[in-house]
């Protein structure tokens, strides 16, 4: 299986594992690849879905994929989980390259990522804390005690502790996507990838899941990727970080350094248009992205 | 017109193909771990049980109108006493399987292409996969247990009930004396008809239920697709039902007579 260092030439890459110092270990996890994706394209029959699309998530970072309807967002989302397999290019994960492993071998890669699917994705026939825990109740042998008492703390995390026994039919939208999040960070991913998590919300609705994204990324050292194409979501995410306070946390206004950490990728027509940060997206002069931003 | 004839071919082949990868799997996930017991368990109880009321009607109604049926042709030959014989040997051999087949096709191959497909719907079983289940083992193993060792076991209780309503025509309508009906029925069973009665269930179960999963797996175009994948899977499972049962009567008529 071959390993991925960074955005080496193809052909080049390798792991280098050197550990030193506490210091050391903490730069280089900073600027550590988890996810990487090179010159990656793929077609469904005649329709070219993703043209040559390459970029690299750092951990702890986030990278927002924004981009019309049908324009291949969710689907990268797809092809870095391993559910689709690309027609050229290569996906790292973890320095894993996926696209070359069979099932049995994805589901390893995917033990360390959590993806919150659009409208949730919800088990119906189980409850919310039976969603919340599948994984720990279904695909580990952690005993049922510790389940319980992860599953109450991921739903404590999302506000949602006096859920735990009602059906996804019983909860609203916000409710639903909130879930979803708690289901998705139950195993302790260090990766989660948010496809469309905050489509069809109200707004306040939107910035409850909006602040679950942060605090998962600030508080829990979480990457991200999130694909979506509610700009304002968007910006809220990559100009705010969550602080730790005594009895809880505050979303506060980022620092510079942590809003150059949530990257921006417009995809148009299955091509990568426009990559850099919050600042540089609201002041490009690229027609397509001024059309899109007003 | 070739084009059409080509495109056709294809997804034929395709769906040939995408049955035969499925069946691969299921066996291969059949025998390995992990092993979803519970869900085995739960499957068993929702097909076995879950068709019980289904299967007891169907069957108590066939032996009934059989009894009744044979009783007027076997009165032109003076045979009605023999109307048990007939009975036992149409149902245990021919009608208690593919009529069970056909009722579990319309119940347990439409559940299972309609619940499978609107999880394929609403990305439920990309979930599984993403939470690292694989969706065979998990919902494809389970179903297929239970069709291939519940049918057999709901047949057998058709057989039953079938042959009970056959007695209550033959002895309250027909005027047979209740001994030399179930006598009749003894006599008119050969150890191979047995073989032949069992035997079925099992290929039967196996086809509805591999038929409803890679339907449903399958499905596509939101819940316009799963209102045809339910279609297709009742459709499919039911000719299959007819199809198997005869190409598996002449290979036990070959082996067992």
């Amino acid at each position: 299986m071959q390993k991925a260092a960074g955005n080496e030439p193809r052909g080049q890459r390798s792991m280098v594992v050197e550990p030193s110092s506490a210091a050391t270990l903490a730069m280089r996890d900073a600027t550590e690849p988890v996810v990487v994706v090179d010159k990656v394209s793929l077609a469904f029959d005649e329709k070219v879905v993703l043209k040559e699309v390459s970029f690299t998530l750092l951990r702890g970072h986030t990278k927002v994929i924004l981009g019309a309807s049908g324009s291949g967002k969710s689907t990268i989302l797809k092809l870095i989980l391993g559910l689709l397999k690309p027609d050229a290019g290569a996906i790292f994960v973890n320095g894993d390259r996926i696209d070359t492993m069979n099932e049995l071998e994805l589901m390893k890669t995917r033990a360390d990522i959590g993806m919150v699917f659009q409208e949730g994705a919800l088990f119906d026939s189980l409850s919310v804390a039976e969603n919340v825990g599948y994984k720990l109740y279904e695909e580990t042998d952690l005993p049922l005690d510790e389940v319980r008492a992860r599953v109450e703390e991921v739903l404590g995390f999302v506000g949602l502790s006096d859920y735990v026994e009602r059906r996804p039919s019983e909860l609203s939208g916000g409710q639903r996507r909130r879930v979803a999040i708690a289901r998705a960070m139950a195993a302790k991913p260090g990766i989660l990838l948010y496809d469309e998590a905050t489509t069809g919300l109200d707004p306040i609705t939107a910035i409850t899941v909006d602040e679950e994204m942060i605090k998962l990324r600030d508080l829990e050292n979480v990457s991200s990727i999130i694909v979506t194409h509610q700009l304002r979501d968007a910006f809220f995410v990559a100009t705010r970080e969550a602080e730790r306070r005594d009895r809880g946390y505050d979303i506060v206004a980022a620092d510079a350094q942590k809003s150059d950490e949530a990257e921006f990728i417009m995809l148009k027509e299955g091509v990568v248009s426009f990559e850099g940060n919050a600042a540089e997206l609201r002041s490009s002069n690229d027609p397509y992205l001024k059309s899109f931003l007003s | 017109m070739l084009q059409f004839l080509d495109a056709w071919l294809k997804s034929a082949v395709l769906e040939v193909q995408e049955y035969v990868r499925l069946q691969i799997a299921t066996i291969r996930s059949a025998v390995s771990r992990p092993f979803y017991f519970h869900d085995v368990v739960e499957q068993f109880e929702q097909i076995g049980i879950g068709s019980l009321t289904v299967v007891l009607l169907t069957g108590f109604f066939t032996g009934a109108v059989l009894a009744l049926q044979t009783g007027i042709t076997l009165d032109q030959f003076g045979a009605r006493p023999f109307v048990g014989r007939l009975i036992s040997a149409s149902m245990v051999k021919e009608l208690g399987p593919v009529l069970t087949g056909l009722m579990l096709a319309g119940r347990i191959g439409s559940g299972i292409a309609a619940e499978l497909g609107s999880m394929v719907v609403t990305d439920q079983i990309n979930a599984l996969r993403a939470l690292g289940t694989d969706p065979v083992r998990k919902l494809v193993v389970p179903r297929v247990l239970a069709g291939f060792f519940m049918a057999p076991v709901l047949t057998v209780i058709s057989n039953t009930v079938g042959i009970l309503g056959g007695w209550l025509i033959a002895v309250f309508q027909l005027r047979v004396a209740s001994s030399l009906y179930w006598t009749s029925i003894v006599d008119g069973l050969y150890i191979s008809d047995a073989w032949m009665g069992i035997i079925k269930p099992f290929c039967l179960g196996y086809v509805i239920v591999t038929i409803g999963c890679h339907v449903g797996l399958r499905t596509k175009g939101g819940t316009q697709g799963v209102g045809r994948a339910t279609t297709n899977a009742v459709v499919a499972s039911s000719v299959a039902v007819i199809a198997v049962d005869f190409f598996v009567t002449r290979l036990l008529i070959t082996l067992l007579y």
